[in-house]
């Protein structure tokens, strides 16, 4: 084989790699992604209705019902971000750090009867850590709040 | 030297430039929008005294603290004893926040524990907490003698923020003029 | 007195690191003999400082010197003592400090194996080290003082993570760090070979048995880490695609690519430039990892206390570190670029279709690892990027890397034929296919295709591996393999055990979470859990719940489990599953959550078959490592290479 040819086919055996591999990434990122949603950006319709994604605030003090009959083991809790309130319902065990007034992020998408299903409860992880977009979600609803209570107050 | 060898240098600063930028925008440090200004006020009776009632104005004039607390709370049972060694250490009083909890069980995890504050105030439906921000118990307030709220600590105060963070701001704030 | 001595030692550290990292390098350019001379002590007395720091840290701990700050926060006088010993690099600062100790373990394990290396090269590497030391020492010192003092003192520590409270983390993170800083030194090799103009052989053949023995810490580091979340998380799962995770992954994956590429180097001369790019590259990757579990940046299940400032002063290091060698790499590659000529069908080939694999497979887990980070300084919005896109990526990719091992290994260096090829794998490729489809047809609870293709690819990788030794044995006997041989062997059969393992664990787990109440039955894979009820536990620092529950198959009794729930002084509650081990199957209960009144718990209940056999291949991985690092080779070679350099001088 002359090199030439040698080098060609090399080139097209690598190309061919990488095209396979990119195909792949993009392929499995426009899957897999999920984004981030607080309860009044869900309470506002803007999460997705098909499609998998994050909730995450905190566990409303008092919200946490278990409603497993039989053997199953099913949870129900509000998850809030002090403004709005959005309903998780999760059949499994909760993490250990699952407490309520603390932060959560719950990955699952919308019920039709307006329930959120979680497939997955992520609790922190150790006292130290809140999950920064529940941090990031509560400042925001916070602002709104404010701004609006501010507004409200206007002759 | 030739142009594709220096590929992976050009791909490398990229990348350092992608990090540097999530760097700046560390999201485990959110600036609350309340650091700078004023305490939201409240006027509660406290835990053991429902006939007193506290209001920020009352304190204005020295630095104290405000710490957001509850018996349902675990992390607060871990910061507990950093607390109480702050109060000990006698550079300002610490005001507790008791958030949406039972009087009984508060008055229990204290009689436990000890009681650090100088005063303990109840918010039993979270309504102050809503207004001082709050998502997540424990948290910290810092206010100075002008009533201005100057940090505010997320999560259990460590001996470590202890250490670097409030000690030194408290004493600074004392030294500022009412 | 004992902590100020460890902090005066890791300052005088930074000094000699620093004298270690410019006098040789100056000295070696410059022709200053006594320059060059300074190397090996100072990398020596960097060691024994270091040692002396990390000994009074420890000391502290074991004394509970509650006055040092990092003892009050990851300490506590009832913590057992073993984990007192193993907390002092239980959180930041100590594990950094464990990371500049192995650093320099490292370097001056150089300065005592490296004698065949010339004194300048050795000056250079050393030098370069040095260099890198003076970094973290820097950092160390600079932003994550593990000495810093807490006075007054507080009478009781905060206590350790309890999820750290365990054998297996007591030996995950050195074996990790000993992994992560071992690539220093093939780096430091290449850095040197580039500063010197000589990327020869010989030089392939000094940092083949260092990048081996890094890569072997790796697999046991990364194997160490995934059986304890396995067993100590309580919820089973053995590998998240957690960005920390990654962080070790991705070098893991680099040095595995290093380590062919080198062999390349070494015996054909070729790849030189891309290997010496693989250097930089495995090396950068392990600075990544430390970056990203310490600056924060990411969000992560192991939530390191970080800190801005901490994660600044990586990166610039990083870019520092990083892209001097690159813009080193860019002026000096073109250079050395190999003329050797190897045919298309050819072990060459094989071996860098392999390492073309491994790298794409690398970039790819960093791209999701990176991509939210990316996203968010957009302003995109915030995303996350779970497990399924890294296995989407990841499996596609191993399967035409398992395919190649078997091709590679048979090929013939330089030029071979696709009949040739074909008459030595033939037996090999039948004999998979059969056993492949078969297996799980027979031994598991129902067929599936994906189990069948996971079964091919095992078994085809075991038996070209076995037709390899067999060629190899032809006429001289199993003990006529050199141990480098079986190095290849072995690992390439943990490989094999390797996807045994992941693939009959992800298709074939059982998985259940129950509400059983005391003398509740439950019913999975043919085995039966009864629950007995739940007793409570007085631990030294914690207490708890203990259920007890009793397993039979058939009537038969296999076993009784006691799985526990803690709860932690800290207030911290953990899970300690009760796992019955079995070389075929794992039988896994933990204790989710009380409910109710009567005594009734939430229960998870796991059947996972073949799941050792992960580990285990992981084992074996690291097995066939050890036997090739000690193969006689690298110190007849490298007495040789003694000889004839000293016969040159005469």
């Amino acid at each position: 084989m002359k090199a030439r040819h040698k080098r060609f086919t090399f080139l097209v055996v690598g190309l061919v790699v990488l095209a396979a591999a990119a195909y792949l990434v993009f392929q499995a990122l426009g899957n897999n992604l999920s984004y981030f949603f607080s309860p009044t950006e869900v309470a506002e319709g803007k999460a997705p209705a098909n499609h998998v994604f994050r909730l995450g605030g905190l566990v409303e003090p008092g919200s946490l019902k278990r409603e497993g009959e039989g053997k199953t083991v099913l949870a129900t809790f509000m998850v809030t971000d002090n403004q709005r309130s959005v309903k998780v319902r999760y059949q499994g065990i909760l993490p250990d750090l699952f407490a309520e007034g603390q932060g959560v992020i719950a990955q699952g998408r919308m019920g039709p009867d307006g329930v959120f299903v979680a497939d997955e409860v992520l609790a922190k992880h150790d006292e130290n850590y809140m999950p920064p977009e529940v941090a990031a979600a509560l400042e925001k609803a916070h602002d709104e709040g404010v701004a609006e209570m501010a507004g409200g107050n206007k002759p | 030297m030739k142009a594709r060898y220096l590929v992976p240098l050009a791909i490398f600063l990229v990348i350092v430039g992608f990090l540097a930028v999530g760097l700046k925008m560390d999201p485990k440090r959110v600036p609350s929008p309340l650091i700078g200004k004023p305490a939201p006020h409240f006027e509660l009776s406290t835990l053991y005294d429902p006939a007193e009632r506290i209001t920020p104005e009352k304190l204005r004039g020295k630095v104290w603290l405000l710490n957001v607390f509850a018996s349902w709370c675990v992390s607060c049972r871990a910061e507990h004893q950093v607390v109480s060694r702050f109060v000990q250490m006698g550079l300002a009083p610490v005001y507790g926040l008791n958030y949406k909890d039972e009087a009984r069980d508060a008055k229990e995890w204290l009689r436990e524990l000890g009681n650090p504050y100088e005063a303990v105030i109840v918010d039993p439906e979270g309504d102050t907490g809503i207004d001082w921000g709050v998502y997540g118990v424990p948290e910290t307030f810092v206010i100075d003698k002008k009533g201005i709220i100057r940090d505010k600590v997320i999560g259990p105060v460590t001996e470590e923020i202890l250490e670097n963070r409030l000690v030194p701001l408290v004493r600074k704030l004392k030294e500022e003029q009412g | 007195m004992i902590p100020e001595i460890g902090h005066l030692a890791l300052i005088v550290a930074l000094v000699v690191a620093l004298v270690q990292g410019i006098f040789p390098i100056v000295g070696a350019y410059k022709g200053y003999a006594s320059w060059v001379a300074v190397s090996k002590p100072a990398a020596r007395l960097q060691f024994l400082l270091l040692l002396t720091s990390f000994a009074c840290l420890t000391w502290s701990f074991l004394q509970s010197d509650f006055s040092v700050l990092y003892v009050a926060e990851n300490s506590n006088t009832k913590l057992p003592q073993i984990f007192k010993f193993s907390a002092v690099w239980g959180a930041h600062e100590g594990s950094l400090l464990l990371w500049a100790l192995i650093l320099s373990a490292w370097t001056a394990a150089v300065t005592l194996f490296g004698r065949s290396l010339s004194p300048l090269m050795m000056a250079r590497v050393l030098g370069v080290l040095g260099l890198v030391a003076t970094g973290f020492l820097a950092f160390l010192i600079f932003t994550s003082n593990p000495f810093e003092r807490l006075l007054p003192a507080v009478a009781e520590g905060r206590d350790l993570n309890p999820l750290l409270q365990d054998i297996g983390l007591v030996m995950h993170p050195p074996m990790l760090y000993m992994g992560y800083v071992g690539f220093a030194i093939p780096f430091a090799f290449a850095i040197a070979a580039m500063l010197g103009g000589r990327l020869d052989a010989a030089w392939a053949r000094w940092s083949r048995p260092w990048t081996q023995a890094a890569w072997v810490f790796l697999t046991l580091g990364i194997a160490l880490g995934s059986w304890w979340a396995y067993y100590e998380l309580g919820w089973g799962g053995w590998w998240f695609w957690d960005p920390v995770e990654n962080a070790s992954f991705m070098p893991w994956l680099a040095g595995t690519a290093l380590m062919h590429s080198l062999a390349v180097t070494e015996k054909r001369g070729a790849f030189k430039a891309w290997t010496v790019l693989l250097a930089i590259f495995t090396f950068s990757l392990s600075l990544l990892g430390t970056f990203l579990v310490r600056s924060g940046v990411l969000t992560s299940v192991h939530a390191f206390a970080s800190d801005p400032s901490r994660g600044l002063f990586i990166l610039l290091f990083l870019a520092v570190v990083v892209g001097s060698s690159l813009a080193l790499y860019a002026a000096r590659a073109s250079k050395v670029r190999s003329h050797v000529r190897f045919e298309l069908v050819s072990r060459e080939t094989a071996l860098l279709l392999n390492n073309v694999i491994l790298v794409v497979t690398t970039v790819s887990i960093l791209l999701g690892t990176l991509y939210p980070l990316i996203i968010d300084a957009l302003g995109a919005g915030k995303i996350s990027v779970g497990p399924p896109y890294f296995n989407a990526v990841f499996i596609p990719l191993t399967i035409p890397l398992a395919i190649l091992i078997g091709v590679g290994t048979v090929a013939r260096w330089k030029r071979d034929s696709v009949a040739n090829i074909w008459a030595k794998v033939r037996l090999a490729f039948v004999a998979s296919l059969v056993f492949g489809l078969v297996f799980p047809a027979v031994a598991m609870a129902h067929f599936s295709w994906k189990a069948a293709l996971g079964m091919v690819l095992a078994f085809w990788v075991f038996f070209t591996t076995l037709r390899v030794i067999r060629d190899h044995a032809r006429g001289r006997g199993l003990g006529g393999l050199s141990l480098s041989q079986w190095g290849m062997a072995l690992g390439h059969i943990g490989v094999a055990v390797f996807i045994v393992g992941i693939t009959l664990t992800s298709l074939y787990s059982l998985e259940e979470d129950v509400r059983l109440a005391p003398g509740d039955h439950y019913g999975l894979g043919g085995y039966d859990f009864h629950f007995k009820g739940t007793t409570s536990i007085q631990g030294p620092n914690y207490q708890g719940a203990r259920g007890e529950v009793l397993i039979t198959r058939d009537g038969e009794p296999v076993t009784v489990l006691y799985p526990e729930k803690r709860n932690y002084l800290t207030g911290m509650p953990m899970t300690e599953a009760g796992i019955d081990a079995g070389l075929t199957r794992d039988l896994f209960v933990a204790l989710g959550e009380p409910l109710g009144e009567d005594g009734a718990w939430a229960v998870r209940i796991y059947v996972k078959p073949y799941v050792r056999w992960i580990w285990l291949g992981a084992l074996i991985m690291a097995l066939g490592g050890v036997c090739s690092l000690a193969d006689k080779r690298y110190r007849v070679l490298a007495r040789r290479e003694r000889e004839a350099l000293v016969g040159g001088v005469a």
